[in-house]
């Protein structure tokens, strides 16, 4: 099983530790065998641990340490943003967000839609019942 | 001369606090007392005390404590009420945490005097009628029910108190019987209040889809729910 992401320059990453939890980053340098110079369009940009990013699966094009201007220019050319809002890693961190932001009322308004579709799916449930032990 | 108006600041300014600027003889003259004086032949003007009415014969005490008694401070503080969360505006939907109503969601119409919340249920949806409750044992949702058409001006904490029990001084043997429970029924005028404060907010509710069934709900935590990180 060979890898498949790996640390280059211009490889997308999500922040997993500390205070830039949750961002996504571009890697626009390596440091040394354990740190990278990673950025973002709107961080200032820094060193950062491996061990605090996840890799994923889009890439980018940019040559090493790119200016602020040409690296939001290759962001906006691959369409991170709409890659990783449409990839199912990405679609389950914003289900996550939205979940944890429901307020008490929204809750019981789930729990109220989660009632009637399992209800919808027993209906279909004992008409094919019904249908097949005929 | 007409009276007139005293004089707004003191004629000594302050150097340091407790010490003036001026001595007494200087004050005396920057008064002018002597002037006053002048005018009236070398003696300051002195008005007779008015004629106080004649006070009733005080009887001698019947009792003198043999020690000297400590006399308490008088205290006059009169207490604030309690300073309101920012997120307790009227109208919000409070989930009460303790006593008999303990889980219920509940709307919230003003603070009393005292400091407690003033609530209702509304009674007709989730049986909580027009009650007192602390601050400190509720949950202010995010959830606003429309308030402006209930007018809860009149309820004030006079109208929450409980009836004085008559004292019943009877003989011994009525000691034995057992006591008739005198179930006292609610009445009319309250029923009334409570009508008068649900009517419109009943109306407020029915046009949010699913808030009635929101509020006739009781809260209670699942498996995998965490106060601290739940939003409310």
């Amino acid at each position: 099983m060979p890898f498949k992401r790996y640390v280059e320059i211009g490889r997308v990453a999500l922040v997993n530790y500390g205070k830039e939890y949750g961002r996504l980053v571009v890697i626009v340098d390596v440091v040394d065998q354990n740190r990278a110079l990673v950025d973002a369009p709107d961080m200032v940009r820094g060193q950062m641990n491996f061990k605090r990013l996840s890799l994923t699966d889009i890439k980018i094009d940019i040559p090493r340490l790119p200016k602020k201007k040409s690296l939001i220019a290759a962001m906006e050319a691959a369409d991170v943003k709409n890659k990783w809002e449409n990839s199912s890693w990405g679609r389950k961190l914003i289900v996550q967000k939205r979940r944890a932001s429901l307020n008490d009322f929204d809750r019981f308004k789930v729990m109220l839609a989660r009632i009637k579709r399992g209800g919808a799916i027993q209906q279909e449930l004992a008409k094919l019942k019904k249908q097949n032990a005929s | 001369m007409a009276p007139r108006k005293p004089r707004a600041s003191s004629r000594n300014p302050e150097l340091i606090r407790g010490i003036g600027k001026y001595s007494r003889s200087k004050m005396y003259h920057k008064r002018g007392v002597w002037a006053i004086k002048a005018k009236h032949g070398g003696v300051f003007p002195r008005h007779e005390p008015k004629a106080a009415p004649p006070k009733p014969a005080e009887k001698p005490p019947k009792y003198y404590p043999a020690d000297d008694v400590k006399q308490p401070i008088p205290n006059h503080h009169k207490h604030k009420p309690t300073k309101l969360r920012a997120s307790i505006t009227p109208g919000t939907v409070l989930i009460l945490l303790a006593g008999r109503f303990m889980g219920k969601r509940v709307v919230f119409l003003k603070q009393l005097p005292s400091g407690l919340l003033l609530v209702t249920g509304p009674f007709k949806i989730n049986g909580v009628p027009l009650r007192r409750v602390n601050q400190a044992y509720v949950i202010a949702t995010s959830t606003k029910v429309d308030i402006s058409g209930v007018s809860a001006e009149k309820f004030d904490d006079k109208y929450f108190t409980k009836e004085k029990k008559k004292k019943n001084n009877k003989g011994e043997s009525e000691f034995f019987e057992t006591e008739k429970e005198e179930t006292k029924a609610l009445p009319q005028e309250k029923k009334d209040d409570q009508k008068g404060v649900d009517i419109p907010l009943i109306k407020a509710i029915d046009a949010v889809p699913d808030l009635k069934t929101y509020l006739g709900a009781r809260f209670s935590l699942r498996a995998g729910m965490k106060p601290h990180e739940l939003v409310f």
